[in-house]
């Protein structure tokens, strides 16, 4: 748990813990049993919180003709499909409400399981602590957490209050903590509410009493009053929330970092291999799931005939269902197929395929318009011209730009080109404006897979996948083996001297003034000129990155990380 | 075309029907979209016409010097509905390449960042639109603009003289082509499709460089306004735009457009399919909310058609009666088999005497039989529903708040969804009805004969003699009135004569009493008449579609398919998928109630749900111990506290997948700000 620490008179200084943390304290205690009731238990709360969440939300919806319109749109919820679109638009990624709240009841929850430990004790006033027992009905239960909850933000309310003017305010605005707003209560200092948590606890537990506490009982209790504001209030509420939350640049997450973990970082071999062994789960449903979406294959051939072209929208991967469409109906017709997710794929390249392999002409063009023009041209001149454009991933990084969709949509507006594509990014519908949406005239299918996305997602640098290491190391070796002897010795010294400063996290770097003694009496430089004009080498080749520090000295860093630093400098050793 | 997949013997005769419906249906549309710009573009031309008469007689006056340095502009105000506009614009530029100058040129915001660029794309679409009108001097020009002569108002002048001249002094022949049908020195027409995305530098440049040329160039500006007309104000300067002679043209709101659209294609019985209620629910909905495009509308109204045809069967029967008629002679067993499966129909053979269900059931020949009379009955209520729609919507439209919707599309889809006489909207707007007055009443039971005669359908003779019995009756009731009038008239001169207090308030009240008696017999109870009459007619005739029997067969009423369609919602799907796995696959483990998921939900739902809990960033430590305990506690107690904190390597790796799924769909992007954290893209979120 986390561990007060008086430190000056009356301030507390908290320190962080992960709620993971917690939980694997607990764990210990109570073993794996407990956890595992953990998991359904707060599985139940989400449930209680997100009820209740759904009456906040109907009570913001207040605009009735927003009202209207949801309703309208949402005439025909008896879907054969049954897959939610009687959700309303507003349930759905609002600027509502980050689950804190779910955390801490989470936490609560599992705090409530431990027998007597540290909650209950402190929470003496509240009568219900004696019915606190697990196999009191989960319901009653949750209400009670709830209730402690509340009691839990009233008091923290009360007690923070008056610590800082800016928090009275927000808290003068934050929803009253009737049960309801348990789940309203807001994000806005979704980062310090736990640290204040902690607090909490911290100070129940030792029953210290804080000076702020005292001064906060001259704050008026503000819920009568507010409450009739806070309808109106919420609007804007949420909306600075949003931008309190995001423009404080203090960030309160644990500092624990991969490395500690004592885990080697899986290279994209082994996580391949790792996951082909892993067994695919509900391997039948999405079987049957994908069935369904291939019965549909003639009707998209039907409708592309008929002018529209196709997105397929949904969670997993379209890629073989759409590798199924081409082999199954487009083997003998013309097509090509774009790999969006491919990181270096663009719109020039879409294009050159079209015009060399389809229309096989040789030629360059002077722009991608040009291109799209020569394209059009042909295919009205051409009626017997048919092709058939698979894209995977129209939204990637690469063909989401606006030039590049405009040229997509003009190619695919064109009657003799079918253009059939899949979308998976939550944003990609922005991509389009109203001229390109006619454009491409879509029709929209809901293809939900829950195939993983192999393929798409092999390509990008995930931060957990040891990727760029090899990559680093043999690029490394391979600029410096271009480079003078000299230049070597200066890199190998700057490389030694960041090996050495590793363990200090405050590292700036190596200043130059510093560097340039260094490399002066190991001879390798005769001016600070000439150590420029290998430095500004180093920098064109990305090995090195410079900054300026607070006293405007120019301090020096290699931007690749320890471990390759230490593989690059023994495997110099082995060469020399 | 693999249409159906049942691969029975009329799917091409499916394929076939649809396809010319559509066809009929789209030159329908276009006529109609024709029509209703003919008046627009008539006084666009014109306009065009009038603006450079002058510069054609080359007067040399003063005044004119000093009028000279405007261009004339048109504006062209055509509504919100952008996508629309192309459409419009072609039309218009074909229009006036046919019958007025072959110099047109269309540009675009996006083709004009700048005004080099802008130039550029003018001389090219100048020079080529003259090479189209007589191609024999294909070389000359083609490579003219392809040397990237320099692009300046000069070069387009002299491009212009150069022209002109040829045209003067061509071969009749030549003449024939360019110049029969245009006059003499034709006006260079550039259209400016999106006024508002043009950077103002771009058109105040464009405008102040043509105004100098405006003597030897004959210039004529379109602007395309999607907005107001004040819009070229707030554009451009007070010295810009004093350059300009503008003249606003309005064209005719996308509204007035879809309302015209959904009369002729809907409520007339040349086309036999028709939308249920919900479905033109979402179309009109989509207009309304969406995009307020008519475009848009006649697609969704095609998908509409294909759906129908593709999806239903029994859709060979979709088409003109005397056709249907010949089908339904021809209909496979199979066939029959569908229309006894139809609810519409069991419902019908449910109504009937026992030795007829039998049969019906049955005999397939006996079932064509009726097949054909019900065919008929559909028929002649979609004839009589479309004249008693429009009569009763002649009630209605006129009636104060209007309670059953203003548009006749309102009423069509109160009268769809269910019998409209049940409802209160109904209710009130007939006793609004009751208190209309006579005038009124009389024009409107007027319009009601002329629609009610406009109708094919003969059922409706005795309807109309009804109407103008009353209309007569009224009439009559009129000529009574004078009397009356003078009646109460003198009544109120003898009423001055007497002065006596008491006889005064005798007369009053015997007035009075005698008014309420006269007025309760005469008009009001012919306007009751009538208003009962009306009811009646709504009551017979306005029966909603789904109450009849085999009306499958032509409505399309599956609004669901057409709302995934047209207006999807992939967050949704997205979300529902993450958030309720169970949606989608359908598998007792993942089976919950209410808002939450059960630990055995696949991977990618269990990182999304914890990263849920955090806040704007992750640590991805935490998070992959969050994940590892929540999968351990479904595969069993089997690794006890050593694995803890030596995640097993297969977790490991399906943690990482899901997290690089959750990036690829955009849920979170890895973050600089602290090492192994990733940041939190969506906010919120349940």
């Amino acid at each position: 748990m986390s561990q007060p620490e008086g430190k000056g008179s009356g301030a507390l200084e908290v320190k962080f813990v992960p709620d993971e943390e917690v939980l694997k304290h607990i764990a210990d205690d109570a073993g794996i049993k407990v956890r595992k009731d953990k998991t359904q238990l707060s599985a139940s709360v989400k449930r209680f919180v997100k009820k209740l969440e759904n009456i906040s939300d109907d009570e913001t919806q207040e605009i009735l003709e927003e009202k209207k319109y949801v309703a309208a749109l949402g005439i025909c919820a008896q879907d054969s499909m049954g897959n939610g679109s009687s959700v309303s638009g507003g349930e759905v990624y609002s600027f509502q409400t980050p689950k804190r709240s779910n955390k801490m009841a989470e936490l609560a929850s599992e705090l409530a399981q431990t027998p007597g430990h540290s909650v209950a004790s402190g929470h003496s006033e509240c009568p219900e602590k004696t019915a606190k027992t697990p196999q009191s009905s989960s319901k009653y239960m949750l209400l009670l957490l709830m209730h402690v909850f509340s009691l839990l933000l009233q008091s923290k309310k009360k007690e923070f209050v008056s610590t800082t003017p800016y928090r009275l305010r927000k808290r003068l605005t934050a929803p009253d903590p009737y049960l309801e707003s348990e789940s309203e209560y807001s994000a806005s200092c979704s980062e310090e509410e736990d640290e204040e948590d902690r607090k909490e606890v911290s100070t129940v537990l030792s029953g210290q009493k804080t000076p702020a506490k005292t001064k906060a009982a001259s704050v008026p209790p503000p819920r009568n009053t507010l409450a009739k504001k806070n309808k109106e209030d919420k609007m804007s509420n949420l909306v600075e929330e949003y931008f309190e939350a995001h423009s404080s640049s203090k960030v309160l997450t644990s500092d624990r970092t991969l490395q500690k973990l004592r885990k080697r970082r899986l290279n994209q071999q082994t996580l391949h291999d790792l996951l082909k062994k892993a067994p695919l789960a509900y391997a039948a449903e999405i079987k049957e799931l994908n069935q369904q979406h291939e019965s549909l294959f003639s009707k998209w051939m039907l409708q592309l005939h008929l002018g529209f072209n196709i997105v397929l929208y949904g969670l997993g991967s379209k890629r073989n269902l759409l590798e199924k469409f081409r082999t199954s109906v487009l083997q003998d017709s013309v097509h090509i197929v774009v790999n969006g997710y491919f990181p270096s794929i663009t719109v020039r390249s879409i294009l050159n395929s079209i015009t060399e392999e389809v229309l096989e002409h040789i030629g360059t063009f002077r722009s991608p318009l040009d291109q799209l023009e020569f394209i059009i041209k042909r295919f009205k001149e051409d009626s017997s011209l048919e092709l058939y454009v698979l894209i995977h991933n129209l939204d990637s990084q690469m063909l989401r730009g606006e030039r590049s969709q405009q040229i997509l949509a003009q190619l695919s507006s064109l009657p003799s080109i079918y253009l059939i594509a899949s979308i998976d990014h939550i944003n990609a519908p922005l991509m389009w404006d109203q001229a390109k949406l006619s454009l491409y005239n879509w029709l929209w299918y809901e293809t939900t897979t829950f195939s993983p996305y192999v393929e798409e997602t092999s390509y990008e640098n995930s931060l957990l996948v040891q990727q760029s290491g090899s990559l680093a190391l043999s690029s490394l070796t391979h600029v410096l083996r271009s480079l003078t002897l000299n230049a070597r010795g200066i890199f190998r010294l700057l490389a030694q001297y960041q090996l050495e400063n590793k363990d200090n996290p405050s590292y700036p770097g190596l200043s130059f003034q510093d560097f340039y003694q260094q490399c002066r009496e190991a001879f390798l430089v005769n001016s600070d000129l000439t150590l420029r004009a290998q430095l500004t080498e180093f920098r064109d080749h990305k090995l090195i990155r410079t900054k300026r520090g607070a006293d405007g000295v120019e301090y020096l860093l290699i931007p690749v990380d320890d471990s390759t630093l230490t593989d690059f400098l023994e495997k110099e050793d082995e060469d020399v | 075309f693999g249409e159906g997949n049942n691969a029975s013997e009329d799917t091409e005769l499916r394929f076939a029907t649809c396809q010319s419906l559509w066809s009929q249906i789209k030159l329908e549309t276009e006529q109609i979209q024709e029509n209703l710009n003919k008046q627009l573009f008539d006084n666009l031309i014109s306009f065009l016409r009038q603006s450079h008469s002058e510069f054609q007689e080359k007067t040399t006056e003063w005044t004119y010097q000093m009028k000279s340095r405007e261009i004339p502009t048109a504006a062209l105000v055509l509504g919100v509905n952008v996508t629309d506009h192309d459409l419009t614009f072609r039309s218009l530029s074909e229009i006036l390449q046919n019958n007025f100058t072959p110099y047109i040129a269309l540009l675009e915001a996006k083709d004009c960042p700048g005004i080099k660029n802008l130039m550029q794309k003018l001389m090219r679409q100048l020079m080529n639109c003259y090479v189209d009108v007589d191609s024999l001097e294909d070389e000359d020009y083609v490579q003219v603009s392809q040397n990237r002569i320099r692009c300046s108002m000069t070069s387009i002048i002299n491009w212009y003289e150069s022209v002109t001249k040829k045209t003067d002094s061509e071969t009749p022949s030549k003449k024939r082509t360019s110049s029969s049908r245009h006059c003499q020195s034709p006006p260079v027409v550039v259209i400016f499709k999106d006024m508002e995305s043009f950077t103002t530098k771009v058109l105040q440049d464009f405008i102040v460089i043509s105004s100098q040329h405006i003597h030897e160039l004959p210039l004529v500006l379109i602007f395309g306004i999607a907005t107001s007309p004040m819009i070229i104000h707030s554009l451009l300067p007070h010295s810009v735009s004093s350059l300009l002679c503008i003249e606003l043209f309005q064209s005719l709101s996308c509204k007035e457009h879809l309302s015209t659209i959904i009369d002729k294609l809907l409520l007339t019985t040349q086309f036999p399919f028709k939308l249920g209620e919900k479905v033109l629910q979402v179309l009109i909905n989509i207009f309304l909310y969406h995009d307020f495009s008519v475009q848009n509308f006649i697609k969704g109204f095609q998908l509409c058609i294909v759906e129908h045809f593709y999806s239903q069967p029994l859709s060979v029967l979709c088409c003109q009666l005397a056709d249907a008629k010949k089908r339904v002679n021809s209909l496979s067993h199979e066939q029959c088999e569908n229309v006894r499966r139809l609810p519409s129909f069991r419902r019908y053979v449910e109504s009937q005497v026992s030795e007829k269900q039998i049969a019906l059931l049955t005999e397939d020949n006996f079932l064509k039989e009726v097949i054909q009379k019900l065919l008929e009955d559909l028929h002649f209520y979609n004839e009589n529903y479309v004249s008693v729609l429009r009569c009763l919507h002649v009630f209605t439209s006129s009636l104060p708040k209007y309670p059953l919707g203003k548009q006749i599309r309102e009423l069509h889809c109160a009268c769809l969804e269910h019998e409209v006489w049940e409802t209160e909207e109904y209710e009130s707007s007939l006793q609004l009805v009751r208190m209309l007055n006579k005038s009124d009443l009389v024009t409107i039971l007027q319009q009601c004969v002329e629609i009610l005669g406009s109708s094919s359908g003969n059922e409706f003779d005795k309807t109309v003699e009804k109407l103008k019995e009353f209309l007569t009756q009224f009439q009559k009731l009129e000529a009574e009135a004078f009397q009356e009038r003078d009646v109460s008239v003198s009544s109120q001169k003898e009423l001055q004569k007497k002065t006596d207090l008491y006889h005064l308030q005798k007369t009053l009240l015997e007035l009075k009493e005698s008014r309420r008696s006269k007025k309760l017999t005469k008009f009001e109870m012919l306007r009751f008449e009538v208003v009962d009459y009306i009811d009646s007619l709504v009551r017979n005739y306005l029966v909603p579609a789904d109450h009849k029997t085999l009306h499958e067969i032509m409505y399309f009423n599956t609004a669901s398919v057409l709302r995934g369609h047209l207006n999807a919602a992939p967050r949704i799907a997205l979300h529902t998928a993450l958030n309720n796995p169970y949606c989608y696959l359908k598998n007792q483990a993942l089976k919950s109630d209410g808002g939450s998921m059960s630990n055995k939900a696949p991977d990618i739902c269990i990182v999304y749900k914890l990263h849920l809990e955090c806040g704007r960033l992750i640590n991805l430590v935490d998070w992959l111990e969050a994940f590892s305990t929540v999968v351990m506690a479904v595969e069993g107690p089997n690794a006890d506290a050593a694995s803890s904190d030596q995640v097993d390597d297969t977790i490991h790796a399906r943690f990482i997948r899901a997290v690089s799924e959750l990036e690829l769909l955009g849920f979170i992007k890895p973050s600089k700000q602290k090492t192994d954290h990733v940041a939190r893209l969506t906010w919120g979120g349940c």
